[in-house]
C-alpha cells in the first residue's frame, strides 16, 4: 500500500510543530522518522495515520484522501502502535489482541472463525501464543510491546505506524522488535530515536528538525557525519559499507556553531498529551 | 486476584448467568414487597402481583393488595432501576475516563442534580413535580458542563477530569447548603437533607415508567457501543486507532450518563457508592469486557439497591433510614474486601 503525504502542516496555539512535510512510501517499504527531541516525529506520524487533521496538506493511501475515509474503514487498513500504551484494567493478553478486531466487527456480531484466526496468527507472529491467558499487568516491557504489535496485526492492516516502539527496552528487545516489524511484510513507518537502529532496519529515512524535512533518502545517503553534526549536534564517525554504522565521539567538541543547548527539553511521551485533540 | 472470567466463546454460559441474575432479582423484589412493618406472605405477594397484572382474580385482603401493588412493588422496582442505572453510569464513566474512581457522584453530577432539585423545592422556581425533575436535569447538565469546561472536554487526562469533578461536587454541595440554610424553613431543611441522602419513599408507578424508559434505552445504547468502550482500554488515541469515532462516542455517552443520573436523582435523591462499587464487583465476576460487564452491572446494581432498600426499612423499627446511608455502610466494607484481595502483590 503506497502512502503519499503532500505539504503537511500542523501546529498548536500558533506554534508550528510540523511544517510543510511531503513524503511518499512505496508498498512494503519501511520508512524511519528520526530527529532530535521535539522535532515533530510523533506529530508527523499521527498526521500520516489520520489521528490528527493537518491544518493544510493531505495524506493519500492508495490514491484515496484519508480525511474522507471513515475512522473504522481506515482502522481496517492501518494500525498504530503507541509507545508505553498502558492500562489499569485487569485484561489478559488475548483480550488485548482481540481489541484489534474492533474495526472488523459490527455492534453485536459474534466472534467469527476469521476473528479467531487473526488473533491466533497475530499472537504466533510475535511469539506470545503461550502467554495468551496471562494477565497484561504481569508482562515485562518487551512482552507488552509485542502484545501491542499483535493487537495491531489482528487488525489485518496493510500499513503499520509505530511511535518509538523500542522505548524503554533493552538492546536485545529493541533489535527483536524491529526485526519482527521488518519480517511482517507490511508497509511500515517508524518514529525512532536510535540512529543506528534506524540505519539497520529502515529502507529509507526522513530526518526532521523543528518540524521540517532536513533529509530524505536511504540510510547511506542521509546519515552523514555533517548531518549528525548539524541536526543532532554530535560528533560522530560513520562506518559500514552497505548500511551505515555510527560511532559517536563524545570526547570531541562540537564542530560548528555556538553550543548553547544540546536538546530541547520536551519530556518524551508527554508531547502529545499537552496538546488538545 | 484471579477473576472468574466467563469467556465470550461460552455465550450460553453468559445467558445462563444473566437468567440466574434476573431470577435472583425477582426474588429480591418479591422479598422487598413482602418485608416491612406490615409483613405479607410471599404467596400473597405473588397473588397480588398476578391480580395487578390482570392475570388472575384471586381473593386477597384489600389492604395487602394495596400495600403490595400501590406502594411496595413500585418502590422496589424503582429501586432496582435506580441501582441498575447508577451502576451503568459508573461502568461507562470508569471506561471513558479510565479511572476506577469515576462515577456520577464523584464527578459532581449527582450534586448538580441535587442543587437543581433543591432550588426548585425551596426557592420555588417553577412549581409542581415536573419542574422538580427539570430542576434536577438542569443541575446535572450544569455540573457536567462545568466538569467538561474545567477538563477541556474531558480530554486533559483522567486525573484532571476527576479533579474537575471534585471541584464541581464541592461547588454544588456548597450551593445546596447555601440555599437550604438561607431560604429554607426548619422543616424544609429536614426534608431536603433526607432527600439528599436518597429516599425511595413516595415513588409511585409513573416514576417507574419514566425510569424504565430511560434505563432501558440507556442499557440498549450502551450494549450497542460496548465494543467501542472496550477499545478505550488503552486510552483515547488507541481507541481512535482501532476505528472508534472517539469524540462522537464520548459526547453520546457523557450525555447519556447525565440523562440517567438526572432522571434517577430527581426521583430518589443522590445515592452514592452504587455507581462506584458495583462495576468493580461486576468486573470481578465477569471480567472487564463491556458486552458482559454492562448487563452484569445492571443486574448486580439492581439487586444491591433492592436489598439496601429492604435494610433501610427494617434496620430501625418504625423508621426508614436514608438509602444513601445503607449503600455506604454495606458497600464500604464490601469494597474494602475487594480492594484488599485485588491489591498488587509484589
Amino acid at each position: 500500500m503506497s502512502i503519499i503525504a503532500r505539504n503537511l502542516t500542523w501546529g498548536v496555539r500558533g506554534r508550528t510543530i510540523v511544517s510543510d512535510v511531503s513524503l511518499s512510501v512505496a508498498p512494503g517499504e519501511t520508512l524511519g522518522l528520526i530527529g532530535p527531541n521535539g522535532s515533530g516525529k510523533s506529530s508527523l506520524l499521527r498526521l500520516l495515520a489520520g489521528l490528527r487533521q493537518p491544518q493544510s496538506g493531505g495524506v493519500e493511501i492508495n490514491g484515496r484522501d484519508i480525511a474522507r475515509v471513515p475512522r473504522r474503514a481506515l482502522a481496517r487498513e492501518m494500525a498504530f502502535v503507541r509507545q508505553d500504551s498502558a492500562t489499569d484494567t485487569n485484561v489478559t493478553v488475548r483480550d488485548v489482541v482481540r481489541l484489534g478486531r474492533t474495526p472488523h466487527r459490527s455492534a453485536l456480531s459474534g466472534w467469527t472463525a476469521a476473528d479467531e484466526q487473526a488473533v491466533t496468527m497475530a499472537l504466533e507472529r510475535v511469539d506470545m501464543i503461550s502467554h495468551r491467558g496471562q494477565s497484561w499487568q504481569t508482562l515485562s516491557g518487551g512482552e507488552r510491546q509485542r502484545v501491542h504489535i499483535a493487537r495491531a496485526l489482528a487488525q489485518s492492516p496493510q500499513v503499520m505506524f509505530l511511535d518509538e516502539p523500542t522505548n524503554h527496552l533493552d538492546i536485545h528487545h529493541q533489535i527483536e522488535i524491529l526485526r519482527l516489524v521488518r519480517r511482517l511484510d507490511l508497509t511500515s513507518i517508524i518514529a525512532l530515536h536510535d540512529l543506528n537502529l534506524a540505519a539497520m532496519f529502515c529502507d529509507r529515512i526522513l530526518v526532521l528538525r523543528e518540524g521540517a524535512t532536513v533529509a530524505f533518502g536511504t540510510p547511506r545517503t542521509v546519515l552523514t557525519e555533517s548531518l549528525l553534526r548539524e541536526v543532532f549536534r554530535v560528533e560522530a564517525k560513520v562506518n559500514g559499507a552497505e548500511r551505515p554504522h555510527i560511532v559517536f565521539c563524545p570526547g570531541q567538541e562540537f564542530g560548528s556553531g555556538p553550543t548553547v543547548r544540546q536538546w530541547d527539553d520536551e519530556p518524551s511521551g508527554q508531547g502529545f498529551r499537552a496538546l488538545p485533540g | 486476584m484471579k477473576p472468574a472470567h466467563i469467556r465470550e466463546g461460552g455465550g450460553f454460559g453468559v445467558l445462563l448467568a444473566l437468567a440466574l441474575g434476573l431470577v435472583v432479582l425477582s426474588f429480591a423484589v418479591a422479598l422487598a414487597t413482602a418485608i416491612g412493618d406490615y409483613r405479607i406472605p410471599l404467596l400473597t405477594v405473588l397473588h397480588a402481583v398476578t391480580n395487578g397484572l390482570g392475570l388472575s382474580t384471586i381473593e386477597i385482603p384489600r389492604i395487602e393488595s394495596s400495600i403490595v401493588w400501590d406502594m411496595r412493588l413500585s418502590r422496589a422496582l424503582v429501586a432496582a432501576l435506580a441501582g441498575a442505572g447508577l451502576a451503568l453510569c459508573g461502568a461507562i464513566l470508569q471506561a471513558l475516563l479510565r479511572n476506577p474512581l469515576a462515577e456520577p457522584f464523584v464527578l459532581g453530577v449527582s450534586a448538580g442534580a441535587s442543587t437543581g432539585a433543591v432550588a426548585v423545592i425551596i426557592l420555588g422556581i417553577g412549581a409542581g413535580g415536573l419542574s422538580l425533575s427539570m430542576g434536577a436535569f438542569a443541575g446535572a447538565f450544569a455540573a457536567f458542563a462545568l466538569v467538561a469546561l474545567l477538563s477541556n472536554g474531558a480530554t486533559s487526562g483522567p486525573n484532571h477530569t476527576i479533579l474537575a469533578g471534585v471541584a464541581a461536587s464541592q461547588l454544588f454541595n456548597a450551593l445546596t447548603s447555601y440555599i437550604v440554610t438561607t431560604s429554607g424553613s426548619a422543616q424544609q431543611a429536614r426534608d431536603v437533607m433526607f432527600w439528599l441522602l436518597g429516599s425511595f419513599g413516595g415513588v409511585r408507578w409513573p416514576d417507574f415508567y419514566l425510569l424504565l424508559v430511560v434505563v432501558t434505552l440507556g442499557l440498549a445504547l450502551c450494549l450497542w457501543i460496548a465494543r467501542s468502550l472496550d477499545a478505550f482500554t488503552f486510552g483515547d488515541e488507541d481507541a481512535a486507532a482501532l476505528g472508534v469515532p472517539v469524540a462522537r462516542v464520548r459526547l453520546l455517552l457523557f450525555g447519556l450518563t447525565a440523562l440517567m443520573t438526572a432522571a434517577i436523582v430527581s426521583m430518589v435523591g443522590a445515592i452514592g457508592f452504587v455507581g462506584l462499587v458495583v462495576p468493580h464487583v461486576a468486573r470481578y465476576v465477569v471480567g472487564p469486557m463491556h458486552l458482559r460487564l454492562l448487563p452484569a452491572c445492571a443486574v448486580i446494581g439492581a439487586v444491591f439497591m433492592v436489598l439496601a432498600d429492604i435494610v433501610s426499612r427494617v434496620i430501625v423499627p418504625q423508621q426508614t433510614i436514608p438509602i444513601g446511608v445503607v449503600t455506604a455502610l454495606v458497600g464500604v466494607p464490601f469494597f474494602a474486601i475487594i480492594l484488599y484481595r485485588g491489591r498488587p502483590r509484589t
